[in-house]
């Protein structure tokens, strides 16, 4: 067991021809992930990696695949328009890699999604590993080692760190979940949170946070009254200056909220073993 | 991306919010001119991307021309908060019976946008919503469905606006929210909006943030940018598509990835040390990039050390460690180097490091400490 992605995932791949998504496609691929189709418009009828069939339309594609999940790698100002078709094509789970999405479009893809009942994970984010099945994003595939850790991140590398530190020390992760960077994203460390509680591989989790908005703080709360799974987190950006941008579009400090201390002093308070370090965090979960 | 007073209330103005008849000048004889033209009382404003420009002295009452030339000299040569006044903004004066606030914004939390409103205007709305958080109203806006009238009256009554003022508000309201989504401002704000002895609501000033990644739709506002508020190094990394921010400390960092940059600071900070800068080198490689960024991080002469921090993933250390050489041939620095790989092909990355007068470590904390000490031993 896992949580949203394993070995009966069947991907669809938007962007499939473009050089970012081809070499991610390459990778999943290689991973063992079901890459069941690709949509490029305009290119539909063509082929990639010789198995993979590429469609006009998510719905085409949706039609020709049964895929249950699809993973966006087209550039910014289009991406809007690809998570919309992958909702109306009624595809269940919309994984967008994509950085740089304008918020304005976020929110209203946000507001509409929630409506289709659509699971959106990110956008300017790295996407899902569930070790030794599938792999439906950019976190590369070596890293990280089948087990039961469920991992949550608002970044990266910094995620791919701690998969890392987790492996040398024989620690494997259930499913590893990158929310993404950015102010407005599809699911946060909440809803996240919730489904390692009721999966039950998942016997500990690891949340990686950082500065910016108040996502923390909730997720805080959540584990105080609703969770019986430890949790150890790490939250980036201390020395961070306030009303800077910290590379992510959601990494910053504003109207007096979404700093680190205020995130860890919620986090201690709900029982949470808060890490000084990120090689420090598996180490307190052993 | 920030805009001006004037740059924001001129496009309120195409937007059909009243605004004080006024322009811009960027010498005191220029405004002058304008005072003359505007007869009467002026008020002469500074325009800088910065709040608290009253407190600084940055805004002041003219009685007629002759005084506003002078005043525009004085607060011309003024600098606040560290940025250099370029411009006033010369308006008529106006008689004022009441400020308020209002604005729309992006509430992240609710993924919605927000319209904010308080009767106590024209004051930081930080501060109102510290000591007197009742006396804010908040009306979320659905982003599919736009801003409704009847929404736009609940505001109004909020904050107990006479009916006389509702059909104004409204309009105001409705057109902000135009402002809002056209120009994909992440802040449309009016502060103060001033109903006048003349009955009249004007927007006596105004703040519009703009989403830097929405500019590629929005390339009249990108012209408008001005870059006096950054530094030169963050200028300069823009132009490689770098993420740099500038600190005060003296050791400088160069990581891949805006989550693994910012721990990096952190880790260095908690072994006694203080960060130089942020720098999200990006994925990838890219010799040109890293030598680009090597060149803006020594830009900083406070820079006695620099971290690399590189997470090898999907982009081998070796590949990684090969940039660095060639960037590292390039800019020939001065200071000590600690480098840190992990992750794919690290060992052969590091491998080809260690010839090169660099200082390695395997593990974060241990990177962190190096690099402390070696900028300790350099600023002896």
């Amino acid at each position: 067991m896992s949580i949203l992605v394993d070995k009966n995932t069947r991907l669809l791949v938007q962007g499939v021809t473009g050089n970012e998504g081809l070499f991610h496609t390459t990778q999943m691929v290689a991973y063992g992930t079901q890459v069941v189709g690709g949509i490029t418009p305009g290119k539909g009828g063509e082929w990639v990696l010789e198995k993979i069939p590429v469609f006009d339309s998510v719905r085409a594609a949706k039609e020709n695949t049964d895929a249950n999940a699809t993973i966006i790698f087209v550039p910014a100002r289009f991406a809007p328009d690809a998570m919309f078709e992958a909702a109306d094509a009624g595809i269940p789970l919309i994984i967008c890699i994509t950085e740089g999405v304008a918020i304005s479009d976020m929110m209203r893809v946000r507001n509409y999604l929630d409506q289709k009942n659509v699971r959106l994970i990110g956008p300017n984010c790295p996407g899902l590993l569930t070790p030794g099945e599938a792999k439906v994003g950019i976190i590369p595939g070596n890293i990280a080692i089948p087990g039961n850790v469920g991992v949550v991140s608002r970044s990266g590398t910094l995620t791919y760190e701690v998969l890392y530190a987790m492996k040398n020390l024989g620690m494997g992760a259930s499913t590893c979940v990158g929310i993404g960077g950015d102010p407005v994203n599809g699911t946060n460390f909440v809803d996240v949170l919730d489904m390692f509680e009721h999966d039950p591989e998942t016997e500990k989790v690891i949340m990686i946070g950082e500065i910016g908005g108040n996502e923390e703080e909730k997720a805080a709360e959540f584990i105080r009254t609703k969770m019986t799974k430890p949790v150890a987190s790490f939250i980036a950006g201390q020395t961070a200056p306030p009303g800077k941008r910290m590379g992510h579009a959601g990494a910053i400090i504003e109207g007096g909220e979404g700093s680190a201390a205020d995130k860890i002093k919620a986090l201690e308070a709900a029982g949470v073993k808060v890490a000084k370090h990120p090689e420090e965090i598996p180490t307190l979960l052993s | 991306m920030k805009l001006h007073e004037y740059q924001s209330k001129n496009i309120f103005s195409k937007y059909g919010i009243p605004i004080p008849k006024g322009r811009v000048a960027a010498t005191a004889q220029e405004a002058k001119q304008v005072a003359e033209e505007l007869g009467g009382r002026v008020v002469v404003k500074s325009q800088v991307l910065v709040g608290g420009r009253g407190k600084a002295g940055g805004v002041k009452l003219a009685k007629n021309a002759a005084e506003a030339e002078q005043l525009a000299e004085q607060i011309l040569a003024l600098e606040i908060k560290g940025l250099p006044v370029r411009k006033v903004l010369i308006d008529e004066a106006s008689a004022i019976d009441q400020e308020i606030y209002f604005a729309i914004t992006n509430d992240r939390a609710a993924k919605k946008p927000v319209m904010i409103a308080s009767a106590a205007g024209g004051v930081d709305i930080e501060e109102v919503a510290a000591k007197d958080p009742d006396k804010i109203i908040k009306v979320h806006i659905d982003p599919l469905l736009g801003l409704r009238e009847y929404q736009a009256r609940d505001v109004a009554v909020g904050i107990d606006l006479p009916r006389d003022y509702w059909k104004d508000f409204t309009k105001i309201a409705m057109a902000l929210w135009n402002v809002y989504k056209e120009t994909d401002a992440t802040l449309a704000e009016i502060n103060p909006l001033v109903i006048t002895k003349e009955k009249k609501l004007i927007a006596l000033d105004g703040k519009m943030m703009i989403d830097d990644n929405a500019l590629f739709r929005q390339p009249e506002l990108a012209e408008m940018r001005d870059t006096d508020e950054d530094a030169p190094a963050e200028i300069e990394a823009r132009k490689y598509g770098l993420s740099y921010i500038k600190l005060d400390g003296n050791i400088g960092c160069m990581v891949n990835g805006a989550g693994l940059a910012m721990t990096s600071m952190d880790v260095i900070k908690l072994f006694g040390g203080e960060p130089a800068n942020f720098l999200d080198v990006g994925g990838g490689a890219d010799s040109k990039k890293v030598a680009a960024a090597m060149r803006i991080i020594l830009t900083d002469t406070n820079v006695k050390a620099v971290l690399f921090n590189i997470f090898g993933g999907i982009t081998r250390c070796d590949e990684v460690a090969r940039g660095i050489l060639v960037a590292m041939d390039e800019v020939k620095p001065k200071v000590p180097m600690v480098v840190r790989l992990v992750g794919t092909n690290a060992e052969e990355g590091r491998k080809l490091l260690e010839n090169a007068n660099m200082i390695t470590a395997e593990t974060l904390a241990d990177a962190a400490k190096k690099s402390v000490e070696a900028a300790k031993k350099e600023s002896k």
